[in-house]
């Protein structure tokens, strides 16, 4: 991930602290092809929306360097480094119209007032607001200063284009339909989009890859289904979709699948992704939707745990039932609502087990 | 809406409603009753009472209400003074006013207008009750000894006949009745009626009037009131004065408003005063000018600061808050004097420019005493009403628009000025408004800094107040200061809007 060569956006060795103290962003390495949809996914404090602003050129990074098309862009100030940005709170203008809001862009670019009208034009056009040219911000819904600040920040055609969090203030509907439109117009236009969000949903729908952050480092860039298929630590797995975490450790490792012994005795099979040696300590990951308690389907040789059915959660698509597994309480499964799908009780006893490749074995 | 709605009882849903509301809206107006109360007596009432004095005129008519009767049909254009029955009458005003004491407090006042009738109204008063006008009382007297009786004059006066026959003597006895009672203490019917009383019983009976017993009064040789007058004083015999006592007879006036202008009321209506009486006018351009000149030194030394609190780190902002507030905590008095030290030609500012040598020493800054004095001193004192409300508008203005600006590619300076700027100005409008309405109104600053050429119309009003006693006049002048300060806060709320106004929030 270090070299940079033909990278559209490129962070290199990146360090930022804020106090002399503490490193907010250690050892940044990242670079973009261009036209990707990046996102950064991490909880707050994880400094992605730090690593989005040196971008943006609103914080200077402390150490390394960040490339666009391959130039330093270090001393650059923002005003010149022809990057949109949709904040997230759109930060519109509240004393301009929609269309003064959309020309500013182009204003300070110095472009003719004909061409202006047009773009401006053709820019709300594109977000389906093309009416709202005389209203000011305020008198927009949520969804539509939504739409503006982004048509503001492609009105100037940048290449380059970073969200802040920009559907973080609206409500689950609005909120799909325009992750859909966003990635809609960024693929069609082309423009590389570096989208910065806490929320995965939203990262795994929209991303062609995810960078997800934790404690000022990337701990797995993949695409969607890798970083939900195959965490490559525990931080990951836990951090994106539900997941059951049994702790242990490794006894025997055999190629590709390894065995694993639980802090309770039991022996599990499990996917050895960053275990090295018989005897280490390992949190073994698995999805809720993979766990299977029909014996039948699963392989004659599995190891199997008992399981007592505590909880049964209908939740109309899928039914989500809480055991009590290997010592833990919370271990969860999760059924499709179908015709033949069985309806556990509480207090029922099943044993449950799973494919050796869905579960993964990963730092304790 | 034209159905009307029924509320589940069968009432109107907004009977029902209005009735639901009232109690809530009493026990609100309970709760601000003290409020408005103490409001209404301290503030409202004074105000009120203030600009009524401004047009207030009565004390003329009060005090002489014989003499502007008779002055009716004196014609001021005339070029002399009126006859002697505007003597006669002033006679009978002026024994009575006497004793009430307010023949000087009429001086006074209508000194505010001509020079010199103060002095002439004390001196009549002293003589007035030592007027030669024994030869009526003692005609009558000695007609019949029934004149000279006090319960005899008592009965006469209480004949509703004869009191018809005799209006001048009715009108005189009554007022020095009333007098009696309420100056002296004294009872009418145990006392002799004095001189004027007699004088006014010889004009009815000149004048045809059946006497209630018959005396001759032709031997009488008729004093001249008006000699006398004009014995005590010639300028009794001057028109000017008679006209300014007729000018101001009526109950109301515009003569204070006029002088709060630089106008007056001549002989032929209203008129400019003469170029060195005219003071008002230069005043209250210079109040505003001035004001003005506060108010841009405040915007122009607080944006920056309030700038720098909005965007510092709490503490820090709280720390330099401190500072500005700091101000607010000394007294008044303090800061002014400490700005006396500053400022004066031996002063600290002055000692530092020679010592630099920016200055020569035999050439040291006029600093106060003037106007820059008042405007350096009231910009310091104003400054926090400037800082404060600026603040509290930037502190709402989130620091995201200015990045917006600067990704959209403008620089630090049109990201400030298209972006920024704009949006502060309703901060900028409250603290102009704010720092103006108080500087035009401020007294105690330029007071001690302004000398002669940097004090403000405020200080015009506490002098009429408080020295020269001309209420009407310091009424008249505070009127039209609220009214142009009303008139600016609506020339404003026209051509900015006071909804662009913000205090905070």
């Amino acid at each position: 991930m270090t070299s940079a060569d033909g990278a559209f956006v490129a962070f290199e060795r990146v360090q930022k602290s804020y106090d002399g103290i503490n490193l907010v962003v250690k050892d940044l390495n990242l670079s973009m092809p261009k036209g990707e949809f990046l996102t950064m996914l991490g909880p707050s404090g994880s400094g992605k929306t730090t690593c989005l602003m040196m971008l943006a050129g609103f914080e200077t990074a402390t150490h390394g360097d960040i490339l666009l098309d391959g130039v330093s862009i270090n001393n650059i100030p923002p005003h010149k480094r022809g990057i949109g940005m949709v904040f997230q709170n759109y930060a519109l203008f509240p004393h301009m119209s929609v269309a003064e809001n959309l020309s500013f862009p182009l204003e300070v670019r110095k472009i003719g007032k004909s061409e202006r009208e047009e773009k401006v034009k053709r820019a709300l056009d594109m977000v389906q607001m093309g009416s709202f040219a005389g209203r000011r911000p305020a008198q927009l819904s949520g969804g539509q200063q939504q739409r503006i600040a982004l048509a503001r920040a492609l009105v100037f055609e940048p290449e380059l284009v970073l969200m802040d969090e920009p559907l973080g203030a609206l409500d689950k509907q609005l909120r799909e339909t325009l992750q859909f439109e966003i990635t809609n117009l960024a693929h069609e236009l082309g423009i590389t989009t570096v989208y910065v969000t806490h929320d995965q949903t939203e990262a795994l729908t929209m991303s062609d890859r995810v960078a997800v952050f934790d404690d000022g480092r990337i701990q797995q860039l993949a695409p969607p289904d890798e970083l939900y298929e195959k965490p490559e630590n525990s931080f990951v797995a836990q951090f994106i979709g539900e997941n059951n975490t049994l702790e242990g450790v490794v006894e025997q490792i055999k190629g590709n699948t390894c065995i694993v012994k639980l802090d309770s005795g039991d022996i599990i099979d499990a996917v050895p992704v960053n275990v090295s040696a018989v005897g280490d300590r390992t949190k073994v990951s698995i999805r809720p939707e993979r766990v299977e308690f029909n014996r039948e389907r699963l392989h004659d040789d599995a190891h199997t745990l008992k399981a007592e059915v505590l909880e049964f959660i209908y939740m109309g698509d899928i039914f989500r039932t809480r055991l009590r597994v290997a010592g833990t309480d919370e271990f969860i499964i999760k059924t499709r609502n179908a015709p033949d799908q069985q309806r556990l009780t509480p207090g029922d006893m099943i044993e449950i087990g799973w494919l050796a490749e869905d579960c993964r074995a990963l730092d304790a | 809406m034209s159905e009307l709605v029924m509320a589940a009882d069968g009432r109107p849903l907004k009977a029902s409603l209005n009735r639901a509301l009232r109690r809530q809206k009493l026990r609100a107006l309970a709760l601000i009753a003290p409020l408005l109360i103490f409001i209404l007596v301290s503030f409202v009432m004074p105000i009120a009472d203030m600009l009524f004095r401004s047009v207030e005129n009565e004390i003329v008519g009060d005090t002489l209400p014989r003499t502007t009767q008779a002055l009716k049909t004196w014609d001021p254009s005339a070029d002399q003074a009126p006859g002697e029955e505007v003597f006669d009458a002033l006679y009978t005003d002026m024994a009575l006013a006497v004793e009430y004491k307010s023949h000087t407090r009429l001086g006074s006042r209508l000194n505010y207008e001509k020079t010199g009738i103060a002095s002439m109204f004390r001196k009549s008063g002293r003589r007035v009750s030592k007027f030669k006008t024994d030869v009526y009382k003692d005609t009558f007297v000695a007609a019949d000894a029934a004149y000279s009786d006090a319960g005899q004059w008592e009965r006469w006066m209480s004949d509703a006949e004869i009191r018809a026959n005799l209006p001048v003597t009715t009108d005189a006895y009554d007022g020095w009745a009333k007098m009696l009672v309420e100056a002296e203490g004294d009872v009418p019917g145990e006392e002799q009626p004095w001189n004027f009383v007699y004088a006014a019983l010889y004009q009815d009976a000149v004048a045809g009037a059946e006497l209630p017993i018959a005396v001759d009064v032709s031997a009488i040789e008729p004093v001249s009131i008006s000699a006398q007058f004009a014995a005590v004083d010639d300028s009794w015999l001057d028109p000017d004065v008679w006209r300014t006592i007729k000018t101001y007879a009526p109950k109301y006036t515009n003569g204070y408003f006029l002088n709060s202008v630089d106008l007056m009321k001549g002989a032929e209506g209203i008129e400019q005063r003469p170029d060195n009486e005219k003071i008002y006018v230069v005043l209250f351009v210079r109040t505003m000018i001035m004001s003005l000149s506060i108010m841009g030194m405040c915007v122009l030394l607080g944006y920056p600061i309030a700038w720098l609190l909005a965007n510092l780190k709490d503490r820090t902002a709280n720390l330099l808050m401190i500072l500005v507030l700091l101000p607010f905590w000394t007294s008044l008095l303090v800061r002014t004097s400490a700005w006396k030290v500053l400022l004066q030609q031996q002063g600290v500012i002055n000692d530092l420019l020679v010592w630099i040598g920016l200055v020569a020493d035999d050439n040291r800054l006029q600093l106060i005493n003037n106007q820059t004095g008042t405007i350096i001193a009231m910009t310091h004192i104003l400054l926090p009403f400037m800082i404060l409300p600026l603040y509290s508008v930037m502190k709402t203005i989130p620091p995201s628009y200015l990045r917006a600006a600067k990704s959209l590619g403008a620089t630090n300076w049109t990201a400030f000025w298209r972006v920024y700027f704009p949006q502060s100005v309703p901060g900028i409008g409250a603290g102009c408004i704010l720092v103006f309405i108080l500087a035009i109104g401020y007294y105690i600053t330029p007071e001690l800094v302004g000398g002669t050429k940097g004090v403000f119309i405020s200080n015009r009003i506490a002098y009429h107040i408080s020295s020269s006693l001309n209420w009407g006049l310091a009424a008249a002048l505070g009127t039209i200061l609220l009214v142009i300060v009303m008139a600016l806060y609506w020339a404003y709320d026209k051509i900015v809007g006071i909804d662009n106004v913000k205090l905070g929030g």
